[in-house]
């Protein structure tokens, strides 16, 4: 019953988040000095025609019509049409949202596989070699720009050893697998097919692995400290003196409560990543939505802009959601 | 000074800081029998915890156990493996803390947690384990049913301490150390856990060592005391005689700070502070506080003797004593 | 009597003992002492780069264009021939004048919403609470590339775009200490001695918040820098040829293959300078932890 309330009072928060979004995307999309449609046309078009362009995209009309018209076509899901690629903005993000959704969740899967591990090896074996190890990997995980660490491994694999791809999803004369979910990857698997299944995993194992690097050293740090607080409250002791060998205390008993906050932590990397995705993507030339994004802000396409912010702080917001539902079905004392 | 189930010889333990090594017991002296109940007396930072925490072995870094010997049914704990160890620790020894609530696991279930123990200690499956939870928590009082699927942080300070009390108690040990039990709790639950440790030990034929600072709680439930001091124990006897003739001048200051019904003097406190185990004082350690101190007090430890049968103090006033 | 004279020492005793013990920590914490290293040599060569640098900057040298590492420079020369080692050196003012107004303007506006907020509770702190949630909303980099881009590329509108993005995180800060201290007997004493409410949240209220505020400050500047050479990577930042170490990673991805050099060691500076900070901020962390103070 508790959890039941606690879940819907969050979503009500999160539906008035939303509606500030996209009031905040309106706002930064009207403060743009720029004149886009000058830029469309050009510099030196002649008036009529910047005026009939302005009427065509709407821009003429007072602030507040264009706030509402802007409103209830979000609700649709009607972000407008792109000023680069001509096609509604919604077109465009589910063509490239997988792309990074995929992206992203390997990254997750590298990250969790690599920091979990590492920082409960830490906490238990302190002082020892691998926990040494462990906080260098960690605290230059969240130091080393993501775009560098890519460069770095791109000049290491792909340059200098040639061992992995340096861009996109697929070699060109692999045949994609039907686009069912849209992650490459996942379909391959699905249709058994073998060529495009490897092929794409060998081009997303750079890119995920920057990607995850920053997030892994995060865990890894997370769960040492996490895991070294919990073993130091009473209920530890109370387990040990109840008997129970120190590997059950520390799997069952410390490992419960130690993760807790580690899953939380996990949801808010994702929101990283979404911002990693940006500058990753961009330099591993993956057609993702940070990418879109990225270029819609170069030439100011600002419906592309719009909708895609629209629906990055969307897919953040449900992420930090997820993180709290999950954080109060694991954790019985945060059902407030 | 042997005590037929468990006998603490010379213990020394310290402990590593950052300001230097602690001294924290400094050739600590105990000794139970079977189905006695001794107090473990003394103020806060004296080392009652240390001793009962060293005699289960849950010392941990950046504590040290150097010295010692803890006879536990004719075995030396201290030399045990870590295994064997485990055997006794929740079977044959238990141990209930001082803050309840704090000391279960916040995400599992009462009623797992006692399964858990009971399965621990009668090697069964946790599954066959729960059919005994029942007994347990209908031994201390709880409304079983209810009780097993609440989260710790569900229960109040009483109900928690119960739990602890079945959980130690379901196994049936030889010897439960009590750390404060009830310094936690309001004064009215206070006396319903004490009358219930009473009834269940009497039925189980455990022996207790009670730790407290609360000479009260001694008197009532203890039928020996031991008066610890900054790592020693400094005097040893049957409550009665402790109360009536105290001999070391801390236990005598100690009773002096406590209000007895019937006394109309004022209450004294023992002047001075708790000394530093960092860097204790030479020979006796009471004896910078001490108002009938001798020369020789600070120069040498005195060590626990024998002075009338079954009374035991460690101080010079009274050499010439059966050395134990 | 002995114990009279332990009675004088020990007022002072406990303060004595804490400073001893947080400088302790501080030597003891090696990495802490590494960060504090690294930052102290940034700031030193950011006030001394006219001096430091062999080279001009600007100085174009297209004879000498992507020129590997050698002795006239240590670093290589970038696609113009200008030397990667000074574009570095001079890089650090850059990186410092962001990270200090953007510390400058986050924090003012962080501690005035957050004072606001939490002192007058109620209404106010609902909606300043659902705005400070709305630019929480979006992955921090995504909204300050947002900004840059809609108020056009340059260094200024960067470091107002990553103001506008952490600011945040002082008024969600404040507002926590100032909730905690406005029940305070203190305060409510002040108040009933008349003490008006501007009065009581600059004088009283707000110098109880300098101390978490200095230690979010430094935990904050590593992400700064990344958010900043972010921008600048993908061109939202300082504007060419202004030698921001961002832009300086991304004009040399297109010579990754034969001048790998401008891309790594500017990227390499940025590494630095965060870990610096990270290792830096991990310290405080750990000294002010009163767990770990035992």
């Amino acid at each position: 019953m508790k959890l039941w309330y606690f879940i819907m009072k969050r979503l009500f928060l999160m539906v008035i988040v939303l509606f500030g979004i996209l009031v905040l995307v309106f706002f930064i999309a009207k403060i743009i000095p720029a004149d886009p449609v000058g830029a469309l046309l050009g510099g030196n078009a002649p008036p009529e025609l910047i005026d009939e362009l302005k009427h065509k995209l709407g821009l003429d009309k007072p602030l507040i019509i264009q706030f509402v018209d802007y409103i209830k076509g979000a609700l649709k899901g009607d972000f407008g049409v792109s000023l680069k690629t001509n096609r509604p903005v919604i077109e465009d993000i589910k063509e490239y949202f997988p792309a990074t959704m995929e992206l992203a969740i390997f990254a997750i899967i590298i990250a969790v596989g690599i920091g979990i591990p590492l920082g409960i090896f830490s906490a238990v074996k302190r002082n020892s070699v691998v926990d040494h190890f462990s906080r260098i990997f960690s605290i230059l995980g969240v130091s080393m720009p993501v775009f560098w660490t890519g460069l770095l491994l791109l000049l290491l694999f792909y340059y200098k050893l040639d061992l992995l791809p340096g861009s996109g999803r697929l070699e060109l004369f692999i045949i994609p697998p039907e686009p069912k979910t849209g992650m490459i990857i996942l379909d391959a698997l699905l249709e058994g097919n073998w060529e495009a299944f490897w092929d794409g995993l060998k081009h997303i194992i750079l890119p995920a692995f920057v990607l995850g690097y920053a997030s892994s050293a995060s865990i890894a740090r997370m769960t040492r400290a996490s895991v070294l607080d919990v073993l130091r409250q009473d209920y530890i002791r109370t387990a040990k003196a109840k008997g129970l060998p120190k590997r059950l205390v520390i799997y069952k008993h410390a490992l419960k409560n130690a993760l807790i906050p580690v899953v939380t932590l996990i949801g808010l990397r994702f929101g990283s990543l979404l911002e990693g995705a940006v500058l990753t993507e961009t330099i591993f030339g993956w057609p993702g939505l940070g990418r879109y994004i990225v270029n819609a802000l170069l030439v100011l396409d600002y419906p592309a802009i719009m909708g895609g912010t629209v629906f990055i702080a969307l897919i953040y917001s449900l992420a930090n959601l997820v993180v709290d539902i999950t954080y109060a079905v694991l954790d019985p004392r945060m059902r407030i | 000074m042997k005590g037929d189930l468990l006998t603490v010889r010379n213990l020394r333990v310290i402990f590593h800081t950052y300001r230097g090594i602690i001294k924290a017991l400094n050739g600590v002296n105990i000794w139970i029998n079977k189905q006695e109940r001794l107090g473990l007396v003394g103020e806060t930072g004296c080392g009652k915890s240390v001793t009962s925490l060293s005699i289960m072995r849950l010392i941990e870094e950046p504590g040290e156990i150097i010295n010692g010997e803890i006879i536990f049914d004719g075995k030396d704990l201290l030399k045990l493996s870590e295994s064997e160890m485990m055997k006794i620790r929740g079977k044959e020894i238990s141990m209930i803390f001082q803050e309840p609530i704090s000391a279960l696991n916040p995400v599992f279930k009462v009623g797992y947690q006692i399964a858990e123990a009971i399965a621990h200690a009668e090697n069964v499956s946790i599954k066959d384990a729960y059919g005994k939870v029942k007994d347990a928590l209908e031994m201390v009082g709880l409304d079983w049913k209810r009780t097993m699927n609440l989260y710790p942080d569900e229960l109040s300070g009483g109900m928690a301490q119960r739990v602890m009390i079945a959980m130690a108690l379901v196994t049936k040990p030889k010897l439960l150390i009590a750390d404060e039990p009830t310094s936690a709790l309001d004064v009215t639950i206070q006396a319903q856990i004490l009358k219930l440790l009473d009834e269940l030990i009497k039925e189980m034929g455990s022996a207790v060592m009670m730790i407290t600072h609360d000479m009260g709680v001694a008197a009532e439930f203890c039928d020996k005391i031991a008066v610890m001091y900054a790592g020693n124990v400094v005097e040893y006897a049957k409550t009665e005689v402790i109360f009536e003739n105290p001999l070391h001048p801390y236990t005598k200051g100690l009773l002096k700070a406590v209000p007895r019904i019937g006394r109309t003097e004022e209450l004294e406190g023992v002047p001075g502070m708790v000394p530093d185990l960092v860097d204790p004082p030479p020979g006796c350690r009471f004896h910078p506080r001490c108002s009938e101190r001798l020369d020789i007090c600070s120069s040498e430890k005195p060590e626990l003797v024998e002075v009338e049968e079954g009374h035991f103090v460690a101080c010079h006033l009274f050499h010439g004593g059966v050395r134990a | 009597m002995e114990y009279q004279e332990s009675e004088r020492i020990s007022r002072w005793r406990p303060l004595i003992e804490d400073f001893k013990h947080t400088m302790y920590l501080w030597r003891k914490n090696k990495l802490a002492m590494v960060g504090t290293v690294i930052i102290l040599g940034f700031i030193v060569v950011a006030i001394f780069a006219p001096v430091l640098a062999p080279y001009d900057p600007y100085q174009q040298n297209l004879h000498n264009r992507l020129a590997p590492p050698s002795r006239e420079h240590l670093l290589g020369t970038d696609q113009f021939g200008r030397d990667v080692l000074s574009r570095i050196i001079w890089g650090t003012r850059i990186e410092l004048k962001i990270i200090l107004l953007v510390t400058a303007i986050s924090t003012t506006i962080g501690t005035i919403i957050g004072l606001i907020s939490g002192y007058f509770g109620g209404v106010i702190d609902e909606i300043l609470m659902r705005i400070t949630d709305m630019f929480l909303a979006f992955p921090s980099l995504v909204l300050a590339m947002a900004f840059a881009a809609a108020l056009g590329p340059s260094l200024t509108n960067a470091i107002i775009a990553i103001s506008v993005v952490t600011w945040t995180v002082y008024a969600r800060l404040v507002r926590a200490e100032t909730m905690k201290i406005k029940n305070t007997l203190y305060i409510e004493a002040i108040r009933a001695l008349g003490a008006g409410t501007f009065r009581i949240l600059f004088l009283h209220i707000l110098p109880m918040t300098v101390s978490p505020i200095l230690v979010q400050m430094t935990l904050r500047m590593g992400t700064i820098i990344l958010t900043a050479a972010g921008l600048g990577f993908l061109g939202l930042g300082a504007q060419p040829p202004t030698p921001e170490w961002g832009a300086m990673v991304s004009d040399g991805r297109l010579y990754m293959m034969n001048a790998w050099w401008i891309s790594t060691f500017s990227g390499l500076a940025i590494a630095l300078v965060v870990l610096g900070f990270n290792l830096l901020g991990d310290g405080i962390r750990d000294i002010l932890d009163p767990r770990l103070r035992r």
